[in-house]
């Protein structure tokens, strides 16, 4: 037996962390890194949420998530990728311009 | 109630140490028949000096490998050199954990011919699969070598590449069997024989061809040896490892083949059941019956292993902008092709 | 049992999670993201979501975090520089962060009645049941998504090639 509470406590923690990063981190792909970290907390209390209700519609939301997650992950991947080719950095401090 | 949980986890235990010991044997034995198949191939002998017919040859591989000095290069980044070796053995060991021997028998409540029986058993298998690319590509990149690190980058692009190609191949078994469950998918297989099995009555002998390419193309073998080739790459992504973490590199692929092999023979060749289905007559007693489907499977898995060796001392390798156009543009809109008509099949058979 | 499972596989999510913050290779940030996902697969698991801990490890350590290693090895991302971020970052950031943990984990924990508990093997959702609701009634919002992974698959391709001229 586990409180449900435990589940979503433990995201809430992942979250945290992950927000944490994302404020630390200079690399721009750590920093991506982070946010896929944040998504993966939310996906833990969806399915603890489903658990909860008795429901499929948890599972149902943390299918989508990772789809869409899987998307964002190549669009994002290949921004980095121009971006390391016209900038020849990955630090985001550096990244400051709109125009080069 | 306490000791039952006992005797459960002692026998697990010991089902898991025998698996892993016969599953290193046979990895031991398949590079035997590798070396012997590929010699008889190219006219000349293969090993034969050691023991009668070169049969205690592993044992001295073995040895060999483990006495050999275990160079550490200077510039290699040091953690990730160490575990990568580890990561490919441990995920191509896992897997076999899920593949059903036989058919259930069960000594004191415990299934004596599989491991651990799940309702998702296929999609462990490629999950585990799937995480074995770390392996290959982080040997590449720790070892700070350009051979090492092209024929990393090259292999987790072709893993990834055809594992799409691999799982759409099996959609179709899926479907047919309406279950993940590897025991239901040959369950189904098994009611006449060779007539069900699902490369000839189920009708996915497209499915077939696909799964053996992008399998083929998975465990890194010719023709889609590409990530070691010798000509080009001197070894790949296991130039720089000697000793036992080459060791390691070598049993985790030679594990890989055995796993690709017993999930072809459960997916598509019916698994445990015989060809003849109930044309014969049952003969022996409960033993016998126990034991007659382990060894229809070990028949097939032996098949497999025989195939693709036969493969490699047949097909020459591909270039590699080949090799992602095959997957990409033929194998993958075939596979969904074959998606298609499968479920057209099933929806409308009476 | 559950609760010893709970523990180790959470213990190890967070330790991969504290591990990413404080790494700074990106490679070792990626391995412990991989770890933190690949536990997170457990816990689904003992949630009773089976298929969805295998599409965890399928597509998110199997797939999204080898696209990751990827990259890191083409560009060779070295260690990162040490730079101080921006101000608001410190003085807005941390401390926001740390009270969202703080109010969530309060109302979770002061709630945990309410929200009763789980047991093991008491809950499962099998694949066909997932599959009866997504392809039956959430059929148009799956389909959407194919439109959304094409785009992404033409834009990715867009972004990624060589140069324009």
């Amino acid at each position: 037996m586990v409180p449900i509470s435990y589940y979503l406590v433990l995201s809430a923690i992942l979250f945290s962390i992950g927000v944490g990063a994302f404020l630390i981190k200079r690399n721009i792909i750590t920093v991506f890194m982070s946010i896929e970290l944040m998504l993966n907390a939310v996906n833990l209390t969806f399915v603890a949420f489903a658990h909860q209700w008795r429901h499929v519609s948890g599972q149902i939301f943390v299918f989508f998530v990772m789809v869409v997650a899987a998307a964002e992950a190549a669009v994002g991947l290949a921004i980095i990728i121009a971006i390391f080719r016209t900038r020849n950095t990955l630090n985001v401090d550096q990244v400051d311009l709109m125009k080069l | 109630m306490e000791s039952s949980i006992w005797i459960f986890l002692l026998l697990s235990v010991l089902k898991v140490a025998v698996v892993t010991v016969i599953l290193l044997t046979a990895v031991a034995y398949t590079v035997l028949l590798e070396r012997k198949v590929v010699g008889r191939i190219q006219n000349r002998w293969g090993p034969s000096r050691v023991g009668p017919f070169g049969l205690l040859q592993p044992l001295a591989d073995g040895i060999k490998l483990f006495l050999k000095e275990d160079l550490m290069p200077s510039n290699v980044y040091k953690p990730l050199y160490i575990a990568a070796p580890m990561i490919a053995l441990t995920c191509a060991l896992i897997s076999i954990g899920v593949v059903p021997f036989g058919k259930e028998v069960f000594v004191k409540g415990v299934d004596i011919f599989q491991i651990s029986d799940i309702n998702i058993g296929l999609l462990v298998i490629l999950g585990v699969t799937s995480v074995g690319v770390y392996g290959i590509a982080l040997s590449g990149w720790s070892s700070n070598s350009k051979y090492s690190l092209l024929g990393s980058l090259r292999s987790s692009a072709q893993l990834v590449s055809y594992e799409l190609a691999l799982g759409l191949s099996l959609v179709g078994v899926v479907l047919r069997a309406g279950s993940f469950r590897l025991r239901d998918i040959v369950d189904i297989q098994s009611t006449h024989g060779l007539l069900s099995w699902n490369v000839f009555g189920g009708l996915q002998f497209v499915a077939f061809f696909i799964y053996l390419t992008a399998a083929y193309a998975e465990t890194n073998r010719a023709p889609f040896d590409l990530p070691e080739a010798e000509s080009e790459l001197t070894a790949g992504y296991h130039t720089e490892y000697s000793s036992m973490k080459f060791a390691m590199f070598f049993m985790a692929e030679y594990a890989n083949m055995i796993t690709v092999s017993c999930v072809a023979t459960l997916l598509f060749l019916g698994g445990w059941s015989s060809p003849f289905g109930n044309l014969l007559p049952a003969w022996g007693g409960p033993v016998v019956q126990a034991l007659l489907p382990v060894f229809w499977f070990v028949v097939k898995v032996f098949f497999f292993l025989f195939l693709y060796i036969w493969v490699r001392g047949t097909l020459p390798r591909f270039r590699y902008d080949q090799l992602m156009g095959f997957g990409w543009k033929f194998l993958l809109p075939v596979a969904i092709l074959n998606i298609i008509a499968t479920s057209l099949w099933l929806a409308y058979r009476v | 049992m559950h609760l010893v499972l709970f523990f180790i596989f959470g213990g190890l999510c967070v330790a991969g999670a504290l591990n990413l913050l404080l790494q700074r290779h990106p490679i070792n940030s990626a391995l412990s993201l991989i770890v933190v996902m690949t536990s997170l697969a457990v816990l689904y698991l003992l949630l009773g979501a089976e298929f969805l801990a295998a599409a965890q490890v399928i597509v998110y350590s199997g797939a999204i975090m080898v696209l990751f290693t990827f990259v890191i090895m083409l560009l060779n991302a070295g260690r990162e520089e040490k730079t101080h971020g921006s101000k608001a970052a410190y003085i807005v950031g941390f401390p926001g962060a740390a009270a969202i943990l703080g109010v969530l984990a309060y109302i979770f924990l002061k709630q945990s009645g309410n929200l009763g508990s789980a047991k093991l093997g008491e809950y499962l959702v099998t694949t066909s049941d997932l599959s009866r609701v997504l392809f039956r009634d959430l059929l148009l919002p799956f389909e959407v998504t194919s439109v959304l992974i094409l785009i992404a698959i033409l834009g990715a391709v867009a972004l990624a090639r060589k140069g324009h001229e």
